[in-house]
């Protein structure tokens, strides 16, 4: 059996290729993931990526993957042919960092998929972190805090220790009728966002 | 509901930790945590497509997609290999990235200031899908070695960074191909955070007569592997 390939650090010059568009380049995904005709709520998720000493990270590269309105990936190995897949929604998305390490995503807040035995998860955006000093990504879910009941019963935060499981959740609030979450990524110390072993 | 079998963990003895204090910058940005394992649910086993038909037909080729008014100065070489997964299965269909220095070790990012000359004919990035055969094949240049700021007279060795995805959020990979014999890997603490000998020579291409092409370009194969499924499906 043929071993993995080891991962190494995306490094600190990736933009110009993952995330082009500032060098005049089209990129496969960017971080409006929403256009005019998806159905669903629009929504912003947005959050800033910190190390260690709290400092800002700022070359970044913060993906995200998410289900539809409807709770549908599109993806051929979700076989649930009665949940309807949107044809204008992609479900991936990609933002680099600014100086201050922000990113932001504008997208559809995703419906309930099933997790093992059919329990139902929370809605959730998969997200995965690179940067300059990491040497393998790191994965981790944005939950939303407006989804308490789901929140309380989803399997993957009921496996996470109570006192942390907040920095799973991204807190809401309205801005000009849309919901704007929040969601910071500690990549250590106080805080510490939640990591996953997938 | 039934689900395509799961995916095989990552294998931490092939993969580097987070941190790795020789690598300056780990030292604060890895986790302290321990990470948190969950079961994979169609959210780790699904994850996005890209068509070969997003991708222009000049993409997999350096020398010729940022061309302005000649080739790219430096040595004209090919790489090409095969992603499969750990049960050696090919990967068709999967979008792979990559980007790099310039012939000069000197990349287009804005970030970079080494003293060496960009290439007006050189960007550094490309792109392409695998074939049926889980395929793929770039056409650029070698890659210079380049200073970094890491501790004293620090140089990367010669890299191409590589970018993959293969069937589901939970495959994909994010790496560095390397060139056989290159004197700088065995002092670099990238390099060095793959800490297994045989892991390590998995991230090192194979210079190949059979893929060099008389008087136009040197080849080398690099064979990418990603995590694979459990041989059989699961009830969820």
């Amino acid at each position: 059996m043929p071993g993995q390939t080891p991962s190494q650090t995306v490094g600190p010059f990736f933009a110009y290729a993952l995330t082009p568009e500032l060098y005049g380049r089209q990129g496969i995904a960017g971080n409006v993931m929403a256009g005019d005709d998806t159905q669903g709520d629009v929504i912003r998720v947005e959050g800033r990526v910190i190390d260690g000493d709290g400092q800002p990270v700022p070359d970044a590269l913060v993906e995200v993957w998410q289900a539809n309105a409807a709770g549908r990936y599109r993806h051929a190995d979700d076989p649930r042919d009665d949940v309807p897949v949107d044809g204008t929604f992609t479900g991936f998305g990609r933002s680099g960092t600014d100086a201050d390490g922000r990113f932001w995503f504008e997208t559809v807040k995703p419906g309930r998929v099933p997790g093992r035995g059919n329990a139902p998860q929370a809605p959730h955006i998969n997200v995965a972190v690179f940067a300059r000093g990491m040497l393998t990504h790191a994965y981790t879910r944005i939950y939303f805090a407006d989804e308490q009941e789901a929140n309380a019963i989803d399997p993957v935060l009921n496996t996470v220790d109570e006192a942390r499981r907040g920095t799973l959740i991204g807190d809401a609030r309205p801005v000009h009728g849309r919901t704007v979450y929040c969601f910071d990524i500690r990549l250590q110390g106080d805080g510490e966002t939640v990591f996953f072993d997938v | 509901m039934t689900l395509n079998a799961f995916y095989r963990p990552r294998d931490w003895e092939s993969q580097p930790p987070y941190l790795h204090p020789d690598y300056a910058s780990t030292v604060l940005r890895s986790p302290k945590q321990d990470l948190v394992k969950i079961d994979q649910t169609l959210s780790e086993v699904t994850g996005p497509h890209f068509s070969a038909d997003a991708i222009g037909p000049l993409h997999a080729d350096l020398t010729t997609n940022a061309a302005v008014n000649g080739e790219p100065i430096g040595e004209r070489i090919i790489v090409t290999g095969t992603v499969m997964d750990e049960n050696g299965k090919p990967v068709p269909d999967t979008l792979i990235e990559i980007w790099q220095a310039n012939a000069c070790g000197r990349y287009i990012h804005e970030v970079d200031q080494h003293d060496a000359p960009l290439d007006p004919n050189f960007f550094g990035a490309g792109r392409c899908v695998t074939d049926a055969d889980g395929r793929y094949r770039f056409v650029t240049v070698k890659p210079g070695a380049y200073p970094w700021k890491n501790h004293h007279n620090a140089w990367r060795p010669n890299h191409i960074h590589f970018s993959l995805f293969g069937p589901s959020f939970a495959t994909r990979l994010v790496t560095q191909m390397y060139f056989p014999g290159d004197p700088l890997q065995p002092i670099d603490p990238i390099f060095n955070g793959v800490r297994d000998p045989e892991a390590q020579a998995r991230m090192v291409a194979d210079f190949s007569i059979d893929i060099t092409e008389p008087e136009w370009a040197l080849g080398y194969v690099w064979d990418i592997v990603l995590r694979g499924r459990d041989a059989t499906p699961m009830e969820s």
